[in-house]
């Protein structure tokens, strides 16, 4: 059974279309990369499944529920948790307090409790800091837990940001561009820990990306969009051969003329 | 010069060692609470004394209560007076109208955990509109909120109406301003150091993403929203009962900026900065009494250089050890000891 399941979903702003007739299916474990130039709609496409945007039509369901409609914390708290395309993390907070602030949907005391810090407030409290930290040293990022995660360096912030989306306990990922602005080693070692994450947590993987050299490894299957369309789907070799493809990246004429 | 530095470091690593001493903290606070019992009680300091020594303990209340809106969540409320407003009035009018003559001294207690209670069902209110609007646009509300307040006690002819509300005995007292300071404390530290504190700060360093990590932003406004009215009650109910006479004039916009001012001054997100704003601000204010107008001129020009070379105020967004939980304090350190243990 598909664990995402999007139908016709469609998003206007105001009378521009977004996104158009959006469909996808994610098997569970499954690592699906979605391609496109700039301005193609990939983000837009992002935000409508975390529920950021409610999607003009269509429906999306997660694991049997339908999403559309539903606050991002809920999305979230049903398994899908995400990263930014331009970091976003909580910078005048410890490294180790962004990925606690990402237990929220897990702690089952109310503020009474905490006032007089019960004994459940306390074990959970434990537990958290207990999780947290083995998450961070799963990414080796334990030794930075006490910094302000405005402090760290920019490859640390990215992974600290998908840290931050595994203390969720998700079961899908978005990663929003994980390999911006990083040169090819450090892509390598990113696609590693692509690979590592979504085998130790078991994770089925949606992710968007410009490097080609990391979409066309690791992803098992590419999904391209255009203005909003989807204008191509299948396994990383056949789109690298799609004329729609090459002409969406190209343009038309410098297409005819690579063929010519 | 370098005599003198050495002596900086010196006070620096004593002060370190003192913030560790965990003990000290209640120690003080019981020591300061039994001092102040007796002062009440013995009248051993000028009752014009007595009187500074309370509205500082009061101002700590406002400051703190302010401090989550503003410091901790990272929005902008300017109405806060609106909210001492009303737990003055609802403190009045039990310990005046309602409560038996002879029993007013007993249940004054009762009065200011009424006048808290009003005011957090009002803040309660408050955080609807902040679900939609944020920034400025919350400041505007909160704007309109406490004009709505104070023109609205001014049309209740049972309250006094713009002539104001009087009658009150003077239950005020220091071991009680004390006590209600400290509980302000011990609970907003209690909550700043939770899940929902966690959730708080990351509503003002990224909403979105905030909310996108599972956290019930709703929720975490709800709960700042009503703890920070409840206690700006409180300090409203105390108020009324040490100056014995309210008029709604006393919690206009003026009002709220004072407490603006304790805030920024201590710094924004942190407990010991509100206590210290709080603090500084109310006995520079009446330290500079003998200048008479020019008062008026120095205080804000003061204000002005802080914020030039300490733009955080004096504790921005720092807190003292001794508020910070331990298990806060050596998270990392007690994970890697049971770690190294297995």
């Amino acid at each position: 059974m598909a664990i995402l399941n999007a139908r016709g979903v469609t998003h206007y702003f105001g009378g521009l279309g977004a996104v158009s007739n959006f469909n996808i299916d994610l098997e569970p474990r499954e690592l699906v990369g979605i391609i496109g130039p700039n301005g193609a709609g990939k983000t837009t496409v992002f935000n409508l499944i975390t529920g950021v945007y409610r999607a003009t039509q269509g429906s999306i369901i997660f694991e049997g529920s339908r999403i559309v409609g539903k606050p991002p914390n809920q999305i979230t708290a049903l398994g899908i948790a995400r990263t930014f395309q331009n970091i976003r993390l909580f910078k005048e907070m410890t490294v180790l307090d962004n990925v606690r602030t990402a237990c929220y949907a897990k702690v089952k005391y109310n503020p009474i409790e905490a006032l007089f810090h019960t004994g459940r407030f306390c074990r959970e409290e434990e537990e958290i800091i207990s999780r947290s930290m083995d998450l961070l040293a799963h990414l080796n990022l334990d030794i930075h837990a006490n910094e302000l995660s405005k402090n760290l360096p920019y490859g640390l912030q990215r992974r600290l940001e998908i840290a931050r989306a595994l203390a969720t306990e998700p079961k899908l990922l978005l990663l929003d561009e994980p390999a911006a602005g990083m040169n090819s080693q450090e892509v390598d070692r990113l696609m590693e820990l692509i690979y590592r994450i979504k085998n130790d947590f078991n994770l089925t993987i949606l992710l968007i990306e410009h490097q080609m050299h990391l979409v066309m490894n690791i992803c098992e299957r590419l999904i391209v969009l255009d203005f909003g369309e989807t204008i191509a789907q299948g396994k990383p070799h056949e789109i690298q051969n799609n004329p729609l493809v090459l002409e969406a990246y190209l343009g038309k004429e410098m297409h005819k003329e690579m063929q010519g | 010069m370098e005599n003198r530095e050495g002596v900086f470091n010196k006070i620096r690593q004593f002060w370190g060692r003192l913030m560790h001493v965990r003990w000290l903290l209640p120690a003080l606070l019981g020591l300061v609470f039994l001092a102040s019992l007796v002062i009440h009680h013995f009248d051993l300091l000028d009752l014009y004394v007595q009187l500074v020594l309370m509205y500082v303990g009061i101002n700590i209340i406002l400051a703190l209560s302010l401090n989550l809106i503003n410091g901790y969540m990272g929005e902008f409320s300017v109405g806060h007076a609106g909210f001492m407003a009303v737990g003055a009035y609802i403190a009045s009018w039990l310990t005046v109208k309602v409560f038996p003559v002879h029993l007013t001294a007993c249940l004054f207690p009762l009065a200011v955990l009424a006048g808290g209670i009003g005011a957090a069902l009002v803040g309660l209110i408050v955080a609807f509109p902040s679900f939609k609007t944020r920034g400025d646009y919350l400041a505007i509300v909160t704007l309109a909120f406490g004009m709505i307040v104070k023109s609205a006690i001014e049309n209740i002819d049972v309250l006094g109406g713009p002539r104001g509300f009087l009658g009150m005995e003077k239950l005020s007292t220091l071991p009680w301003v004390f006590f209600w300071a400290a509980l302000s404390v011990w609970a907003i530290r209690n909550i700043v150091y939770s899940n929902f504190g966690r959730g708080v700060l990351s509503i003002r360093e990224d909403e979105i993403a905030s909310d996108l990590m599972s956290v019930n932003t709703k929720e975490v406004k709800i709960i700042v929203f009503v703890v920070s009215s409840f206690f700006a009650g409180i300090a409203g109910a105390l108020f009324a009962h040490l100056l014995q006479f309210i008029s709604p004039r006393a919690f206009d916009i003026i009002k709220s900026t004072d407490i603006l001012i304790m805030v920024y001054l201590g710094g924004i997100g942190s407990i010991a900065g509100s206590i210290l704003g709080a603090t500084i601000y109310t006995v520079l204010l009446e330290v500079l009494r003998p200048m008479g107008v020019w008062r008026m001129v120095l205080m804000p020009l003061m204000l002005v250089m802080l914020m030039i070379f300490r733009p955080r105020g004096i504790m921005g967004l720092k807190e003292f050890s001794w508020f910070i939980p331990v298990r806060d304090i050596f998270a990392s350190i007690r994970w890697r000891e049971k770690r190294g243990g297995r």
